[in-house]
C-alpha cells in the first residue's frame, strides 16, 4: 500500500516534469460537461437528474418559483469551495410578498454539509430584484472516519429553491445562476488515507459522467507541500548539525602546536 | 480549472491512450452507448369551454396553446416519442357524467410526425368540461409498457371539474406503481384553487408547476420539459424493504426505489466483502402536505442487531425530500490467504419522522430512493497527517535546535575520544 503511494508520489513528479507533454496529449481529447465547454444552461430537477458543472464555471437555468434545482460540481482534497448562487426574480408587480431563498449542499452521498460561512438562506423583500446567496463549505480532506460527515473528495450536489413564498407567486418564472470556487487550502489540511474512488455515485448518473469525473477525482492526497516542510527540516537540521560540531572544533589546529605532534 | 489534480488526469489519460494501443478492441467494445428505450411525453391539453377565454397576450388561451405547441412540436427532440391528448374536447352539452369522460388520445405516443400532429391540434376547438382525473389516468395507460422515462405535461385554465376523482390522488396513485411517471403542470392564468391542485399534482408525481401569463412563457417552458425528459437518467429499479433484517432483501449494488409510510421502518440487506466499502444513501420524498418538521434516519446494524454506523438529517419548512447517507468500509482481513472471504451482511434500516395533519392520505407511503455502492475500501491512515509528513515554523525549529545539539555533541565526543587517544 505505502509503497504503490510513494510509487504514484514519483509518478506525480514525473508528470511534472514531463508535463508539458503530456498536456498536448490530455487537452485535446478532454472536453467539459456538456462537450463543447459551454456552460449548462438547464438544470436538474432531483439528484438523479443533476446538471454536472465543473468548477469556475457559471451555470444559468430558466425555472418557476417553487421548482427545486439541481447542479452537480466535483471537488478533490484541499479545495474549500464555495457555492454562490443568484437568483432574478419575476417582476415586482406580479409578485405579492416577500420570499426567502435558499442554497443547500450535499456531497456524494447525499449528506447535507454545513456552510462554514456565507449566506445560505435569505429573504428577498417585495421590491427585490434579485437575491444573492453563498456557501462555503469544510476544507474537503482526502479521508475521514467513517463516523465523521466531512466533506470528502467527490461529487458535491447544489439545491437551489425557494422556502418560503405567498402562495399565489407559486409557478412564477425566475432565472437562476450558480457557480462553484474553489479555494486551495495547502498542505495544512493534507490528512493520511484516501478514499479507494471519490464519492461519486456509481449508479445515479450516467456512465460517461463517471468516467470522466472518476479520471478527474484519483489524484486525492498524494501531493502536499508537506513533502517541502520536511525535506526542507531535514536540511536545515544536517546544516545546524554541522554548525554545532564546528563550533565544538574551535578555530581549527592552535597556531603554537608545533607541527608533527 | 483545478490546476493541482492535473498531473494526475494527464496520467489517467496518457495510461488510457496507452491502453487504448494495446487493446483496441476491448476499448472499443466499452466506448459503444448502452441502448435505452427512447422517453416518452405526452403532452396533455385542456380544451374546455374556458379557454375561449382572450386573457393571454390579448389573445385567446386556445390560440396562444395552439401557438405554442406549433413551437414545440417543431423543437421536440428526434429521440423523444412523443403523444397528445386533449381533455373536454368533444362533448359540449351539461350531462356532467358524460362530460367528465370526455378525453381521448389526440395523437398517439410513438415517433413524431410534425406535420401531422400539428394538423390534429388545428382542429381543436374549446368545448367541454375539464375531467383532469380521468385525462391523467389515460395518458398514464397511453405511456404503458417499456422501460422509458415518462413525463406527462399537464396544460389547463381551470380546477378539475369532475369532483369526487380528485386529480391529486390519481396522481399520487399513478406515481406510486413505480413507473417513474413525472407529471408537469402549467396554469393558464390560475386562480388559488387551480394553484393549489396542479401544484400537488406535480409534488405528488416529483414534477414542476408553472403558472404562463404570456403565450412565449409557455411554449419556452413545455419545449423545456420535453427536452428535459431526453436527457439520460438512470432509471431505478423497484423493491420491497422488510419489517425486519432476516426478511429483507438482498441488494447488489444499484439505484432502488420504494416507499415508506410515516414512521415506517424498512429493512434491506447487502453483502460486503472484507477490504470493500458500502455506500449507501437514501432520500425520502415529501409528495404531500406534511407538517413543518422532518427527519430520515439511514442505520447500518449487523445482523446481530450491532449498529455500525449512521446518518441522520433532519429540517424543516418547504422541501422536495430529505437525504442521508453513510460509509462502512470493512477492512482487510490480516491474513486472508487460508481464509475463504465470506460476505458480511450488512442490514440497512430505513426510517422518517414525517408526519402530516390528520386530513393528508398515509396511503400510498413517501416515495424512498435508496443507492447502493460497493467499492474498494480505503487505505487505512496511519497518521493524522498524510504520511506522518509535518509542516510549519514549529517543525522547522524543533528539526534545527535537534540538528545543532546532535552536532555539538558529537562535536564533544569526538574531541573528548581524540584528548582520552592523545593521553594513551
Amino acid at each position: 500500500m505505502r509503497m504503490a503511494r510513494i510509487l504514484t508520489v514519483g509518478a506525480l513528479t514525473a508528470a511534472a516534469l514531463f508535463g508539458p507533454a503530456a498536456a498536448a496529449l490530455a487537452d485535446s481529447p478532454s472536453p467539459g460537461p456538456d462537450g463543447d465547454g459551454r456552460a449548462p444552461t438547464e438544470a436538474g430537477t432531483t439528484f438523479r437528474t443533476a446538471t454536472p458543472i465543473e468548477q469556475d464555471q457559471k451555470a444559468t437555468a430558466n425555472a418557476s418559483s417553487g421548482d427545486y434545482l439541481y447542479w452537480v460540481f466535483p471537488a478533490d482534497a484541499e479545495q474549500r469551495p464555495t457555492v454562490k448562487a443568484r437568483v432574478t426574480l419575476p417582476d415586482s408587480a406580479e409578485r405579492h410578498g416577500a420570499s426567502t431563498w435558499r442554497i443547500d449542499v450535499y456531497d456524494g452521498l447525499r449528506r447535507r454539509q454545513a456552510c462554514m460561512y456565507g449566506m445560505q438562506a435569505r429573504t428577498a423583500a417585495v421590491d427585490a430584484t434579485s437575491v444573492d446567496l453563498s456557501c462555503t463549505l469544510r476544507t474537503v480532506r482526502s479521508l475521514a472516519e467513517p463516523w465523521a460527515d466531512d466533506p470528502l473528495p467527490g461529487s458535491y450536489y447544489v439545491r437551489l429553491t425557494v422556502t418560503g413564498l405567498p402562495e399565489e407567486d407559486l409557478g412564477l418564472p425566475v432565472a437562476a445562476e450558480v457557480e462553484a470556487v474553489s479555494k486551495d487550502a495547502g498542505g495544512a489540511y493534507a490528512v493520511d488515507g484516501a478514499l479507494a474512488e471519490p464519492l461519486v455515485p456509481g449508479v445515479s448518473a450516467d456512465e460517461r459522467r463517471n468516467e470522466e469525473q472518476a479520471a478527474l477525482d484519483r489524484s486525492s492526497g498524494r501531493w502536499s507541500d508537506r513533502w517541502i516542510w520536511t525535506s526542507a527540516g531535514g536540511l536545515l537540521a544536517a546544516l545546524a548539525g554541522v554548525c554545532g560540531y564546528v563550533l565544538t572544533r574551535g578555530a581549527g589546529r592552535p597556531s603554537r602546536m608545533p607541527p608533527g605532534v | 480549472m483545478i490546476i493541482r489534480r492535473r498531473p494526475a488526469a494527464r496520467i489517467c489519460v496518457l495510461l488510457a491512450v496507452l491502453v487504448a494501443g494495446l487493446f483496441p478492441t476491448g476499448i472499443a467494445a466499452a466506448d459503444e452507448p448502452v441502448a435505452k428505450e427512447s422517453p416518452k411525453v405526452e403532452l396533455v391539453l385542456d380544451v374546455s369551454g374556458s379557454m375561449r377565454t382572450r386573457d393571454i397576450d390579448g389573445k385567446s388561451r386556445m390560440a396562444a396553446a395552439k401557438q405554442a405547441f406549433n413551437e414545440v412540436l417543431d423543437a421536440v427532440p428526434e429521440e423523444v416519442r412523443l403523444g397528445i391528448r386533449t381533455l373536454g374536447a368533444d362533448y359540449p352539452g351539461d350531462d356532467r357524467k358524460r362530460g367528465c369522460k370526455d378525453t381521448r388520445q389526440l395523437y398517439p405516443v410513438g415517433p413524431l410526425d410534425r406535420t401531422e400532429a400539428k394538423t390534429a391540434v388545428a382542429t381543436l376547438a374549446p368545448t367541454g368540461w375539464t375531467p383532469i382525473g380521468p385525462a391523467l389516468l389515460g395518458a398514464a395507460e397511453d405511456l404503458e409498457g417499456g422501460d422509458a422515462t415518462r413525463r406527462i405535461v399537464l396544460i389547463t385554465d381551470g380546477e378539475d371539474t369532475c369532483a369526487p376523482l380528485d386529480p391529486c390522488e390519481v396522481a399520487r396513485e399513478i406515481a406510486a406503481k413505480g413507473i417513474h411517471l413525472v407529471i408537469d403542470t402549467l396554469g393558464l392564468v390560475p386562480d388559488a384553487k387551480t394553484r393549489a391542485q396542479l401544484s400537488c399534482i406535480a409534488e405528488a408525481t416529483g414534477g414542476t408547476y408553472t403558472s404562463v401569463q404570456h403565450t412565449d412563457e409557455l411554449s419556452d417552458r413545455v419545449s423545456q420539459l420535453v427536452d428535459r425528459a431526453a436527457d439520460p437518467v438512470v432509471t431505478p429499479v423497484a423493491t420491497q424493504g422488510a419489517g425486519q433484517c432476516r426478511d429483507a432483501p438482498q441488494l447488489e449494488p444499484g439505484l432502488y426505489t420504494d416507499r415508506e409510510k410515516f414512521g415506517e421502518h424498512r429493512w434491506y440487506r447487502v453483502g460486503v466483502l472484507p477490504g470493500q466499502e458500502l455506500r449507501a444513501s437514501v432520500s425520502v420524498g415529501a409528495d404531500r402536505a406534511v407538517n413543518k418538521d422532518y427527519g430520515v434516519l439511514l442505520r447500518a446494524v449487523t445482523v446481530h442487531g450491532r449498529e455500525i454506523v449512521r446518518g441522520s438529517e433532519a429540517g424543516d419548512g418547504r422541501t422536495d425530500l430529505i437525504s442521508t447517507g453513510l460509509r462502512y468500509p470493512k477492512p482487510e482481513l490480516e491474513d486472508a490467504d487460508d481464509v475463504k472471504l465470506a460476505a458480511e451482511t450488512v442490514c440497512l434500516q430505513v426510517s422518517n419522522s414525517f408526519s402530516a395533519p390528520p386530513a393528508v392520505k398515509t396511503e400510498p407511503g413517501l416515495p424512498v430512493e435508496l443507492t447502493v455502492d460497493v467499492v474498494g475500501a480505503p487505505e487505512a491512515a496511519s497518521d493524522v497527517a498524510a504520511f506522518g509528513l509535518g509542516r510549519g515554523w514549529w517543525l522547522l525549529g524543533v528539526l534545527v535546535l535537534a540538528g545543532f545539539v546532535a552536532g555539538l555533541l558529537w562535536g564533544w565526543v569526538s574531541r573528548w575520544r581524540i584528548a582520552v587517544w592523545r593521553t594513551n
